[in-house]
């Protein structure tokens, strides 16, 4: 009840005016922009993190080199981090005031940067158990068969993988979508330019145009509730397969 | 093994420049005019009310969801019955819903214009920037941490050792405290944890139902917000310091149990 009543004000809410106010609401350009943005800025983040997450996860697995456990501890940082705190140190090294004479801040790097930040462990922490288990004699076999390095990463690790890595990205891309703290003061929020759905929202808010906030707010709800059945739905499958 | 080395590069640089280089230039920032000036930063009245609104956050949600984690988590993993499957989506949606969108929740709710909002007003109780509020907001935002880390513990656990003590005559009351407890209690404490550092710094849907007051309704987030703003970089970095160090002991303190879980 505590959960679903919220959700059910929103939803009725943003359907008030009928089919068609929802529509308009949800299509005025500004909503458009912010919801496109949000959209590009989180396939970007998920594509990095897809990337570098996997290779972290590898080089905690498989490497051994000294203070490797406070590494391994460290990857959990950005979810005890509160939101707000991460955007600000992220400016304070990339900002208009950093050491670096570059800044991020208004742009959409700095929200792919801030979207990065708080989605690190995703990826990481669905790779790492994967990886802990994967049986190391089928790339052994492989390679005393006469396959390189090159391929038995893409013929045996990868494909037992992707699966993880998939969830990993599936969870971090609904975070993504609705992520308001980080993003609120590195972007600036300049409408049509680095506006995402979240910041979107808060303004309409406060604008006192709840219409338009619950009108977007619903086409996030979905986004990401979809997602995440998707992940768990997954998961479902292929526990069904391998058990 | 030059490869491996390359891949160790990589990985240690991108967390560098991404997590901890961030991290320490807040810290560097802060004391960059002495411990003193850091002080004086962050001991001002407001940051010292928003310092004490943000524990109170922590004081209510912590105690609330672990004990609904602990039951929805017996629930879940010992009882059938229709809608259980609709009941575990349900527990995770506030990791999917944006913060944002909780607050606007809350306000079309209880808000002035909201369903219970005539109600509220007839008896002079104000959720919609105010600290109740506030409190909602945390609560559901901070909701599946103990039921997620309770009920994969629970299902390894099993119910034979509590179906022993029931038939040596133990009540249903005396099972929970003296067998099922004490088999779950690291699940919990990670559970308890991780529902801390969520309470202690959310932003989002908190300052949605906030209003933001200076003195009356800023968490210490809020506080970092609000200080940064108003070109106060002094009072946002030192507040932003007290959240970082608190969220670093969290870290630790998880590292902790990880490694008491396996040792046990």
């Amino acid at each position: 009840m505590f959960v679903l009543l919220p959700l059910a004000a929103v939803i009725a809410r943003s359907a008030q005016g009928g089919a068609s106010a929802f529509w308009d609401a949800v299509t005025t350009p500004q909503a458009v922009s912010a919801l496109e943005l949000t959209v590009g800025v989180s396939l970007a983040t998920v594509a990095i993190n897809l990337v570098f997450g996997t290779v972290i996860a590898w080089v905690l697995v498989r490497d051994e080199f000294p203070g490797k456990g406070i590494v391994k501890g460290l990857i959990d940082l950005p979810f005890a981090l509160p939101t707000i705190v991460a955007g600000l140190t992220l400016l304070a090294l990339y900002g208009p005031k950093g050491p670096f004479g570059f800044s991020v801040a208004f742009t959409r790097v700095g929200i792919v940067l801030a979207l990065l930040f708080v989605t690190l462990p995703f990826v990481v922490r669905a790779v790492q158990p994967v990886l802990l288990e994967l049986d190391r004699e089928m790339e052994e076999a492989a390679a005393s068969l006469g396959a390189g390095r090159r391929t038995v990463f893409r013929r045996i690790i990868l494909p037992n993988l992707m699966p993880a890595m998939l969830a990993g990205v599936g969870l971090a891309f609904a975070r993504c979508m609705g992520e308001f703290g980080a993003v609120v003061l590195i972007s600036g929020n300049l409408p049509f330019k680095t506006e995402v759905a979240s910041v979107f929202i808060f303004g309409q808010i406060e604008s006192d145009n709840v219409t338009a906030a619950a009108a977007v707010s619903v086409v996030l709800l979905a986004v990401s509730l979809l997602l995440l059945m998707g992940v768990a739905a997954a998961a479902r499958w292929r526990a069904r397969h391998e058990g | 093994m030059r490869a491996s080395r390359r891949l160790r590069a990589v990985a240690l640089a991108y967390l560098a420049l991404l997590l901890v280089l961030p991290v320490g230039m807040v810290f560097y920032r802060t004391f960059e005019h002495g411990v003193a000036a850091a002080w004086a930063a962050v001991t001002t009245p407001d940051a010292i009310h928003a310092f004490w609104l943000t524990l109170l956050m922590v004081a209510v949600a912590v105690p609330a969801n672990t004990v609904f984690g602990i039951g929805c988590a017996l629930v879940l993993v010992r009882q059938r019955f229709p809608g259980k499957a609709l009941l575990n989506s349900l527990v995770d949606v506030p990791f999917a819903v944006s913060p944002v969108v909780v607050g606007l929740a809350l306000v079309l709710l209880y808000g002035r214009a909201g369903w219970f909002g005539t109600w509220l007003a007839d008896h002079g109780i104000q959720v919609i920037f105010a600290p109740l509020g506030m409190i909602l907001a945390t609560i559901f935002i901070s909701l599946p941490f103990v039921v997620r880390e309770v009920v994969p513990v629970l299902r390894e656990v099993g119910s034979e050792q509590e179906e022993a003590a029931s038939t040596l005559g133990a009540s249903p009351w005396q099972a929970f405290w003296r067998v099922t407890l004490p088999s779950i209690r690291w699940g919990v404490a990670y559970g308890v944890i991780l529902t801390t550092a969520r309470a202690l710094g959310e932003f989002g849907a908190v300052s949605v139902v906030s209003g933001k007051l200076a003195g009356q309704t800023e968490t210490l987030p809020i506080h970092v917000e609000q200080a940064f703003q108003n070109f106060d970089l002094a009072g946002a970095y030192s507040a932003s310091v007290v959240l970082a160090a608190l969220a670093l002991l969290t870290v630790l303190s998880m590292n902790l149990i990880k490694r008491e879980e396996v040792t046990r």
